[in-house]
């Protein structure tokens, strides 16, 4: 009988210590597809071995607009998640609106300001302060390539624009659609980018981040929005409307020749078991070699007001700057580290060459943010910019001149 | 006995009240019953209507704030080119398919009625589309007529190799597009109201003009359909209100491109609101479209309550 006293009373108390240490993290987010949920399962099980709740708050729609639309009743109605999936500039404005709390002591004592490359720090601040944590980096600027289609029709993968161009008739001639492409206004506007950077981190700095008028309705301008016609001759009539996957599967097949994707493309690749530079080459897209538009995927902390979950939330932001976290996401997710000096041996390829590009073009300069991606601009800015350049890409009765005038027009109302 | 009589209200007083009470919840039992959904309907349908029409004169982004700005969201929608699109879209799209809606639907719904056999069989079948959803409708669609996939590449592979209808993929005929699955969703249902309707035409009538010798052309134009107005005003303004608020459809069928070439006003305003962050600018179309089906329902109202107090 005392031994059943002690029994209970042990139990009884262990469960107090773990009910008073533990913590509820509900976490937001929209990485549903396999790769992804296995990553963030990862994340599940730190922080349960922990002795935290963790509560899955999966909203399936690739680009996030289902999600967001979730956090905005969840916010309004005064109950938002621990923790929520939200990129780039989207996180000043959901700082502006007070709802974001600071992780400063998390990050002092983590030294997140010594791990985190400035231009990826400032995007997690708000105000000075920290208030989301990065789990990786996407490079945008990617060509996929099948090594097999250019060989079958005797041309190299190109490195200019006017190489690619040059190469679709002979593409055609073999009977490979040359470019793989989803005529979504996204995917129009991240070829679009890549274009446009192959001009110099310059010009795209100041066309996107700055929103120089000049400069959007410039000759240089022109001249992108030019080339980027002419890629329409490389893509197949039925493009409309196509998701970025079903493009990748085009080159993975060989149906295709080319693709221009962000590094995300790699898990379709590593899906379908091919292996990078025997089956499918990755290159920086044209003319952007050394160049980085980066993606970055961030946990933004709404604030609490249970002081437990507020504990749980900071272990959840410590956890996620972890090496080990960092290292089995992006092996999943096929991004590279946001958190500096990781040991590369476990990553391919390609992630090696963005990592390597990814520091060397911080010190060069020509690191800058995604537009297509929401890095640079805030969503109505983005949106604005989708608008012109897809219905440009897709109209056939606007000049490359009408569409830099219109382009700077809707950027300037937008602002 | 009289005085007897004569003071029963007051012996008998507790009697009394509790009829009273008995009649006055009585009396106020289908105001009791009502409220609830009277109380709904105000809050969720016609509160709401007046706050998004608040949050249209405010600068909200992705969350509502109340920082007035007057009516700068509007003056920013008419300059907005994609909302000049919807519009025209919305114009091209409404007017054809209410129009060939209307047309298709009476054609259909004269020749059932000329007592068939098998009619309950056919009437299924034509009304069958209306039981699909228009996300259902506009998947198959989109498969039927991608030109890599559907309708094009099968009479190609038949042997017509210059066969081309590439209209799905065709920024200025795509709208097109969107009036066949529209139209193949609802013709049915405007036939089922029409059959409806020539049911209930006095059929004495009919057999005097028969007698007159009239043709049966000229009984279905100068009396059969004079007597479907009522009808066709329900069916006008049912597909009407369809074509405003047509969403699914157009996601499910297009997405809204090629570019923004197939938005209408109800995907735009979700865009906007919604997934762009411009909640304002959202509001503010939302109120241009209440504007455009109260254009429609208010003469429609109008003239319903008009023959009532003369009929």
């Amino acid at each position: 009988m005392k031994t059943f006293k002690t029994c209970l009373t042990s139990i009884a108390l262990s469960i107090a210590c773990a009910t008073a240490s533990a913590g509820e993290v509900e976490v937001l987010h929209y990485w549903t597809s396999g790769g992804e949920a296995a990553a963030v399962n990862v994340l599940k099980q730190e922080m349960e071995s922990a002795g935290h709740t963790w509560t899955d708050f999966a909203v399936a729609g690739g680009g996030g607009e289902s999600a967001m639309t979730v956090l905005k009743s969840r916010a309004i109605s005064g109950n938002p998640p621990s923790a929520a999936q939200i990129k780039g500039l989207d996180i000043q404005e959901w700082g502006e609106l007070g709802f974001l709390t600071s992780l400063d002591d998390v990050a002092a004592a983590g030294n997140w300001d010594s791990l985190l490359p400035p231009v990826v720090s400032d995007v997690m601040k708000y105000d000075g302060h920290y208030v989301a944590v990065p789990v990786n980096v996407h490079r945008v600027n990617w060509l996929w390539a099948n090594p097999e289609a250019f060989k079958k029709a005797g041309v190299d993968i190109p490195t200019t624009w006017e190489e690619m161009i040059a190469s679709g008739p002979k593409l055609k001639a073999a009977s490979i659609i040359p470019l793989a492409h989803g005529g979504q206004a996204w995917q129009d506007a991240t070829t679009f980018e890549a274009i446009a950077l192959a001009e110099g981190a310059d010009f795209y700095r100041k066309a996107f981040v700055e929103h120089d008028e000049a400069t959007l309705k410039g000759p240089t301008m022109v001249k992108v929005l030019t080339t980027f016609k002419q890629l329409r001759d490389l893509i197949d009539a039925d493009s409309s409307g196509r998701d970025w996957n079903v493009a990748t599967s085009m080159v993975i097949n060989g149906q295709a020749a080319m693709q221009i994707m962000g590094d995300w493309a790699k898990g379709e690749f590593t899906a379908a078991g091919k292996k990078p530079g025997t089956d499918y080459v990755c290159v920086a897209a044209p003319g952007t070699a050394g160049m980085f538009t980066f993606n970055i995927d961030s946990l933004a902390m709404f604030t609490q007001s249970d002081d437990s979950r507020a504990q749980a939330q900071k272990d959840l932001a410590a956890m996620v700057m972890d090496p080990k976290f960092q290292e089995t996401f992006n092996l999943n997710k096929g991004s590279i580290p946001a958190r500096q000096g990781m040991d590369p041996t476990p990553f391919d390829a390609c992630a090696l060459a963005s990592m390597d590009d990814f520091t060397l073009s911080a010190e060069k300069g020509t690191l800058v943010p995604s537009m297509a991606h929401g890095m640079s601009t805030s969503s109505r800015v983005q949106g604005a910019i989708y608008d012109v350049v897809t219905n440009y890409f897709n109209a056939s009765d606007i000049t490359a001149e009408q569409a830099a005038e219109k382009l700077a027009r809707a950027v300037n109302a937008s602002l | 006995m009289n005085p007897k009589s004569l003071s029963l209200p007051e012996t008998g007083t507790v009697r009394p009240v509790t009829l009273r009470l008995q009649d006055r919840l009585a009396a106020q039992l289908p105001k009791l019953v009502l409220a609830p959904t009277v109380i709904v309907t105000l809050v969720a349908v016609y509160g709401y209507m007046i706050w998004t029409g608040l949050l249209s004169l405010t600068s909200s982004r992705i969350l509502p704030v109340w920082k007035f700005i007057g009516t700068a969201q509007y003056s920013k929608l008419l300059e907005n080119d994609r909302w000049g699109v919807a519009v025209e879209n919305l114009i091209i799209f409404g007017g054809l398919f209410i129009l060939i809606c209307l047309v298709l639907g009476v054609l259909m719904a004269i020749l059932l009625d000329q007592k068939i056999r098998a009619e309950g069989v056919l009437r299924t079948i034509y009304l069958y589309p209306m039981a699909i959803s228009f996300i259902v409708t506009g998947t198959a669609w989109k498969w039927l007529l991608n030109p890599g996939l559907g309708l094009q590449k099968t009479i190609r592979d038949w042997g017509f190799e210059s066969f081309t209808f590439d209209w799905l993929v065709n920024p200025d005929m795509v709208i097109y597009c969107l009036v066949i699955a529209a139209v193949w969703q609802s013709s049915g249902f405007v036939m089922a109201l029409f059959l409806a309707g020539l049911r209930g035409v006095d059929q004495e009538m009919v057999k005097a003009a028969q007698l007159d010798g009239a043709s049966m052309p000229m009984i279905y134009r100068r009396i059969i359909l004079p007597c479907l107005k009522p009808v066709f005003f329900s069916a006008f303004v049912i597909l009407s209100h369809i074509a405003i608020k047509s969403f699914d459809l157009v996601a499910a069928l297009t997405g809204g491109g090629p570019g923004y070439s197939s938005d209408l006003p109800a995907t735009f305003m979700y865009q906007h609101a919604f997934t762009r962050g411009q909640m304002g600018l959202g509001a503010a179309s939302a109120m241009l479209m209440l504007g455009g089906v109260l254009a429609i329902l208010v003469p429609y109202l109008y003239s319903e309550l008009r023959s009532k107090k003369n009929g």
